[in-house]
């Protein structure tokens, strides 16, 4: 008998198949209108109904505010991306503030920042660390650690407020306006344009969405999981510390306890609102943003529209159950 | 509280309810490949009824079908003239059959008692009544003469203590029927002997033991009935005495071929060795040697627990090694590291794609690039049209059929996917691939165009180590078979030695350890 192949047959010939790959497509880019679309009937919404929304002062304002969500979400998403959780952001976020706040007291605004933002990174990289080398829970490690960080921040910080004054160079950090656009605005965008081109367009990110996917086929595969796992914690640590920073810049203040659960979970919403599967394998840096201002919209609205802010919790539950749901969804068609 | 007691046929001699469990005409398939095809057979109370044959004979389909695990897609059972259709091991349970899987289904945490009672506890308003419970249990320990105290915490008992539980558990539910699926696998000799009373203790007290298993002296010494199987047909039931160790495997051999393989290239000796093992030991590999050719297929053969998926994930740096030295073209490879191995030119094909293989939600293309992604990038930043030119390039050369190069993998068919196993090894181009069961739950089209890239990749000089449970697959493709048993490489088959009787003789027979037997 002799050697030969018997199907010899070209690629896009399936019909079956190129039906479902083009349902497939849609689920992915359905995943983002997911997002999107809510996303902009929220915004027109408001625009119809409270005059002082759609002004430029507001939205810059709303941008400016969610300067430090944003960057931590974005880090965030790969951390989740990558089989991960990040639990510690907050207490992060709250350590990085006090010590650049101390340090820009005395020091040059360079050494309060660069100093900050190490810390945050080395924190990550500690988080890193223990999850991946002594296989502690993401949830569990990360909780722990976020205990032990709020503390020394509290002992960096000798509980105190700390509070800035207008004229050090420190201030200048997040507060010069381009195009009347603070830089803090700037900052963020550019850091989270390159984790979203990290993920979606660099080896590093199909790495990360192999190690969440399935981490013993990427392992076998020849992806180094762990080390790909610590780096994601050690970026989300680090965008904690950017976060940290700017806002102490913004506001010229910083306290230990500044970030907390609060924006930890609150990070965590905006993550999975924006599409981003809990389970891992699966994200987008940009459906993240989104899922970020979407939440920071129904906040900014319900304080335009005088609404009772006790209901924006209920909402924003309802809404966090609602992606989830949907993702699981989407998952369940996948398989 | 159990329901499906059955009273109208008592014909048997036996004490304990139940009757003939007959099975007519049963057929499983899965996926469209048949897994069992027809077969009939009656389990008479108070009798062991073994079930023989190669992996993936259908033995185990089989006593899962018997067991209510899964059901048959044709035929019928009856226990005692009533049929049965189970929806769930739960309802088999009702009608007095248990089985004892290969993967013992204890709750670690929980003492011995709650394990035996599990489900089943005596309980007031919810309350487990701990006293009552402990009395029952204490009898039906010594009813079958276990030694076990009820407190001790299951998941601290040997394996073989843990079977008794589950023993335990099966009797004391009113079983007429156990089901065994290789209880002796995991067991030590003393421990093994034990079972064996029990199991005929359980046939003297007229219950029926479904006993599945890969050892022939042992079902020889045990069943009083044995049925073989082959392919998913029944080839023949005989009564034990009727029956020898030869008898059996001549009924496990002997299948019409059902795919051709490529013609071998013919072996050379003299070609240039590029693995090479020396007393390698990890978990479940006990000091194992052999030398790989280039161009040479290596055939490893054995049973499911022989040690092969072990051998080959200790050769690739993925398991704990404990000692041995595993050299790829002449360099060692310490260290223990996938990654490491594959940038050596090593790469392994693992047994199960879907969970040690595939990233299944993602697609074809980040499936296959995934290994080699520095090819198709620069500074880490992937280039979109030549990673796009490359995977299209490999899914040709291994004719993978997909929709697209987008098209998730789980879209993809059994066959399909494993192809794209071997497009993304193709793609590291190594100097040695190490296939684990490259074939399992392939159609058969597919097998052969698997068949195919083994034989080419070895025709460009690649050393190819294949894994089988498939005998026929094993003997068709390779120059030189390794039978291993226990962790260890029993012996090396080549030329005018290689065929079935030789590796089934060394895979089964306990005695031929020491000094290979032709």
């Amino acid at each position: 008998m002799n050697v030969q192949v018997e199907t010899p047959e070209a690629l896009d010939v399936d019909s079956e198949g190129g039906l479902r790959s083009g349902v497939i497509r849609l689920l992915g880019s359905w995943r983002l209108a997911g997002i999107a679309i809510p996303f902009l009937i929220l915004f027109i919404v408001l625009s119809v109904w409270s005059g002082p929304f759609l002004s430029t002062t507001n939205l810059i304002n709303i941008l400016d505010q969610q300067c430090a969500f944003l960057a931590i979400a974005a880090a965030g998403t790969l951390v989740l991306v990558a089989g991960g959780l990040d639990l510690s952001v907050g207490a992060i976020y709250g350590l990085t503030a006090v010590v650049s706040g101390e340090l820009a007291e005395h020091h040059s605004p360079f050494i309060a920042i660069g100093v900050a933002l190490l810390v945050g990174l080395g924190v990550g990289l500690v988080n890193g660390m223990i999850v991946a080398f002594l296989k502690i829970n993401p949830l569990i490690a990360t909780l722990a650690m976020s205990f032990v960080i709020g503390g020394v921040a509290l002992r960096v910080s000798n509980n105190n407020l700390i509070v800035l004054s207008q004229n050090s160079g420190f201030y200048k950090f997040a507060n010069v306006q381009f195009w009347s656009i603070p830089s803090a605005v700037w900052i963020v965008f550019v850091f989270v344009v390159i984790l979203a081109l990290l993920l979606a367009r660099t080896t590093f990110g199909r790495y990360v969405i192999a190690s969440g996917g399935n981490a013993e086929a990427a392992r076998l595969a020849g992806v180094r999981v762990n080390q790909i796992r610590i780096i994601t914690y050690a970026l989300s640590g680090l965008a904690a510390g950017l976060g940290g920073v700017i806002d102490t810049s913004r506001l010229l203040s910083a306290q230990a306890t500044g970030g907390g659960p609060t924006l930890t979970f609150t990070v965590l919403a905006g993550i999975v609102v924006g599409g981003t599967s809990i389970a891992g394998g699966e994200g987008s840096v940009p459906r993240t943003t989104i899922g970020v201002l979407f939440i920071a919209l129904i906040g900014n609205g319900f304080n335009l529209l005088n609404i009772n802010t006790l209901y924006q919790q209920i909402v924003l539950g309802l809404i966090l159950l609602a992606a989830v749901s949907i993702d699981v969804w989407a998952r369940k068609r996948r398989r | 509280m159990s329901t499906g007691n059955i009273e109208e046929a008592p014909r048997s001699a036996a004490t304990s309810s139940g009757g003939d469990l007959v099975a007519t005409g049963v057929s499983k398939r899965y996926g469209g490949v048949p897994a069992l095809s027809d077969v009939s057979l009656t389990i008479t109370p108070g009798t062991v009824h073994a079930l023989v044959g190669e992996n993936g004979a259908g033995k185990s389909t089989l006593g899962k079908i018997i067991s209510g695990v899964i059901s048959p897609d044709e035929g019928t059972m009856t226990l005692g003239g009533e049929h049965l259709s189970f929806k769930s091991p739960r309802e088999a349970l009702a009608h007095g059959i248990v089985t004892i899987a290969q993967e013992l289904a204890i709750v670690p945490g929980l003492s011995v008692a709650e394990n035996v009672y599990l489900g089943v506890e005596a309980s007031t308003v919810g309350f487990v009544r701990r006293r009552e419970s402990r009395r029952r249990f204490r009898e039906l320990a010594e009813a079958v003469g276990f030694d076990l105290s009820p407190d001790r915490r299951a998941g601290s008992l040997s394996i073989a203590d843990q079977q008794k539980v589950e023993i335990m558990r099966a009797l004391s539910r009113n079983t007429s029927i156990v089901v065994m699926d290789e209880p002796t696998a995991a067991l030590s000799g003393n421990e093994t002997a034990a079972l064996h009373d029990i199991i005929r203790s359980l046939a003297r007290d007229g219950k029926s033991v479904v006993l599945i298993s890969h050892f022939l002296s042992e079902v020889l010494a045990l069943a009083d009935v044995i049925t073989t199987l082959r392919d998913g047909h029944l080839i023949r039931t005989v009564d034990a005495k009727d029956a020898n160790e030869e008898s059996l495997i001549e009924g496990m051999l002997g299948r019409s071929l059902l795919t051709a393989f490529p013609e071998k290239a013919t072996a050379d000796e003299e070609r240039a060795i590029v693995l090479e093992v020396e007393h390698l030991k990890a978990p479940g590999v006990n000091d194992c040697s052999f030398v790989l050719h280039e161009s040479e297929i290596l055939g490893i053969a054995g049973l499911v627990g022989a040690g092969r998926s072990e051998l080959a994930r200790a050769i690739f740096r993925d398991s704990k090694v404990s000692g041995g030295t595993v050299r790829l073209k002449g360099t060692d490879l310490a260290g223990h590291s996938p990654s490491r191995s594959i940038r050596r030119g090593l790469v392994f094909i693992p047994e199960s794609r879907k969970e040690m293989g595939l990233l299944v939600g993602r697609s074809v293309k980040e499936n296959i690039s995934l290994s080699r992604l520095d090819l198709v990038s620069r500074f880490g930043w992937i280039a979109g049209i030549r990673e796009r030119r490359k995977v299209t390039e490999l899914m040709n050369a291994v004719t993978v059929k997909a929709a697209s190069i987008r098209t998730p993998v789980s879209m993809l068919s059994g066959g399909n996917q494993q192809k794209l196993m071997f497009a993304r090894s193709v793609m590291c181009s190594p100097s040695v691939l190490i296939a684990d069961e490259p074939t399992r739950g392939v159609d058969v089209g597919s097998k052969r165009a698997i068949y195919d890239i083994l034989t080419e990749m070895a025709a460009s000089g690649m050393g190819v180590v294949v894994i089988s449970s498939d005998l026929e697959e094993v003997l068709g493709l390779a120059h030189r078979v390794l039978v291993m048993r226990h962790g260890r490489i029993i012996t090396e088959l080549s030329g005018e030695r290689m065929n079935e009787q030789a590796v089934l003789a060394a895979a089964f027979t306990e005695s031929s350890s020491e000094g290979t037997d032709s």
